[in-house]
């Protein structure tokens, strides 16, 4: 460097214009663009996975009970009774726990429509025996509810079933329907990313042109422009993405700090426990991923094409645009 | 080196811009061409750079015909060409020192190599003192110095110049001619398209004269 010359024009060296203008309107308005579609994706990708573990925990939380029920009778002694049923039911292979709900426990269950001091022993009231059930060796259902009815013709044995279904059947529709939601939605970024780089690539129009006609080759001129739109795909992404996981964080603060009031407990029962499971970060990956993929790869053939354009005119004059 | 054999060129449906047209460049030769304004003189100069081809007839750059060159050899063989565009095409966002270096910088040349040249060649022209301008601050003379600039930098082997001398007072055209010549001295062959008649009688040099699609030659 001893004979640089000492002019201004040796500061270019140091850092030269590039090729592609760093940022212009277009360029922004792309990476807005993209970073709104990111963070409506990977917010999506959440829900999906959130509605997905909330069905799973539903379905898990309820099919680990069953209840006994067993109707008071003129001359019928419940508390007997309700101990065989409890032995019955201990005595099944499956069966972890079989507790029979006391009379006090009963009480504060029916307060809110008895209202306090009651007095129950006066009252019809039925009395259940809740089964816990080992749900990798679940007991066999018919075979209890047979052998309790036999024993006390006014028990019944209710296994949940019918609830587990319904929940089943709602909890797989609403996955569905995330996963149809989601695809959409993976469709539009996909589309607006696609048509929004080529919008932003049109303005480069006579870059690309004078950069052929001065003798750069097509994969010179593509490369400027695909490790220019990476840059913009990927930070549109990475704060998209950044933004949801963010959100996601927010949420899961705020639940665990709430989880031990009524709403909280409400939110908790309806949607799990909201901790952000490796899902989310996998799938805000993804997203960010497809993102920077598809701004690439879409400069690279939008310029190819345009270069192809080009030279398309000279094969046909006719064709000739100015 | 340059050969075109009765060569047409129509666009779309419109009557024929070129008819018959036969000439030859040869090696470090110089000529203008000229023709009133809508004869065809653009035209001509952009089947010389290949960014359009022939209705009729063949065209053959530097000893093979033009129809028979692949996309990918295009960029290889306008190497070889310089084009002062009538319209200029300088990138904005560059400033003029960067739009003059490149074509040398699109063929991966270092910057240390070229770096006086670039602004020696600014100089030559006027411009030693705007080499940090960018075009859209340049006046319409400026920008056309700069565009020859860019044509001459890597020393090409054919400079085709549209309008060198469209916006620049006579003083600095007949600098600029003598640019062009000096570069004719160390072996380009050189085609100045112009309808500047008193820039043609500084010099003695071929004459291809467009009219009403046809072209003859004198000297
Ligand atoms: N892309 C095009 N499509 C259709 N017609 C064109 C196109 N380019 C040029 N022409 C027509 O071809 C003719 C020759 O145009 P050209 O630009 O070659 O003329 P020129 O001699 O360079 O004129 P000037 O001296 O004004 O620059 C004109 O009639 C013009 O209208
Ligand atoms: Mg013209």
């Amino acid at each position: 460097m001893a004979d640089t010359p000492v002019n201004a024009e040796a500061e270019h060296s140091v850092k030269p214009t590039p090729i592609v203008p760093p940022s212009n309107i277009a360029g922004q308005a792309l990476s807005l663009v993209i970073a709104i579609m990111s963070f409506l994706a990977c917010l999506t990708v959440g829900a999906v996975l959130m509605i997905d573990k909330s069905a799973s925990s539903w379905q898990s939380q309820i099919s680990r009970e069953a209840t006994v029920q067993i109707r008071p009778a003129r001359d019928f002694d419940i508390e007997t009774a309700l101990v065989e049923a409890q032995a019955i039911a201990a005595s099944f292979d499956g069966v972890t726990d079989a507790r029979i709900i006391g009379l006090s426990q009963t009480a504060t269950l029916l307060e809110p429509w008895l209202g306090k001091d009651i007095n129950l022993s006066e009252l019809p009231v039925p009395r259940l025996v809740v089964i816990r059930i080992d749900e990798r060796n679940p007991p066999d259902f018919k075979a209890i509810g047979t052998a309790i009815n036999e024993a006390i013709p006014n028990a019944t044995l209710d296994d949940h079933r019918a609830w587990v279904d319904r929940l089943v059947s709602m909890a797989n529709t609403t996955t569905y329907v995330g996963v149809a939601i989601l695809l959409l939605v993976l469709t539009a970024l996909v589309l607006t990313v696609v048509f929004a780089t080529r919008g932003a690539l049109a303005s480069n129009h006579i870059i690309i042109e004078v950069l052929h006609f001065v003798g750069a080759r097509a994969n010179f001129i593509a490369g400027q422009f695909q490790r220019r739109f990476f840059w913009i795909g990927l930070r549109g992404a990475l704060i998209g993405g950044g933004a949801a996981i963010a959100m996601f964080l927010i949420f899961q603060f705020w639940a665990q700090r709430n989880l031990t009031t009524a709403e909280g407990v409400q939110v908790a029962v309806l949607f799990g426990d909201f901790s952000i499971g490796m899902g989310i970060f996998i799938g805000t990956f993804f997203v960010i991923a497809l993102v920077a993929a598809l701004t690439t790869i879409t400069a690279r053939l939008t310029v190819v094409r345009t270069i192809y354009e080009i030279d398309e005119q000279r094969a046909d004059p006719s064709r000739q645009s100015y | 080196m340059i050969k075109f054999e009765n060569v047409g060129l129509r666009y779309g449906m419109e009557t024929e811009v070129l008819r018959d047209v036969s000439f030859e460049i040869p090696e470090r030769s110089f000529q203008f061409l000229t023709g009133p304004s809508g004869a065809g003189k653009t035209s001509l100069l952009r089947l010389l750079f290949m960014s359009l081809r022939p209705t009729r007839g063949s065209i053959s750059m530097f000893g093979r015909d033009i129809a028979t060159i692949e996309r990918h050899e295009l960029p290889i063989m306008r190497r070889r060409i310089g084009v002062v565009f009538q319209d200029f095409r300088l990138l904005d966002h560059m400033t003029t020192y960067e739009n003059v270096a490149l074509p040398l910088r699109v063929r991966g040349k270092d910057e240390s190599g070229f770096r006086s040249d670039v602004s020696d060649l600014l100089n030559w022209v006027g411009l030693g003192d705007k080499l940090h301008a960018l075009p859209p601050v340049l006046s319409g003379g400026e920008k056309q110095r700069v565009a020859i600039a860019r044509a001459l930098i890597d020393q090409p082997e054919v400079l085709l110049a549209d309008e060198p001398t469209g916006n620049v007072d006579p003083h600095m055209a007949r600098r600029l001619l003598r640019l062009f010549l000096e570069l004719n001295r160390s072996g380009t062959a050189v085609v100045v398209a112009t309808h500047d008649l008193g820039l043609m009688e500084q010099v003695d040099a071929r004459r291809m004269i467009l009219n009403n699609s046809h072209l003859d030659i004198y000297g």
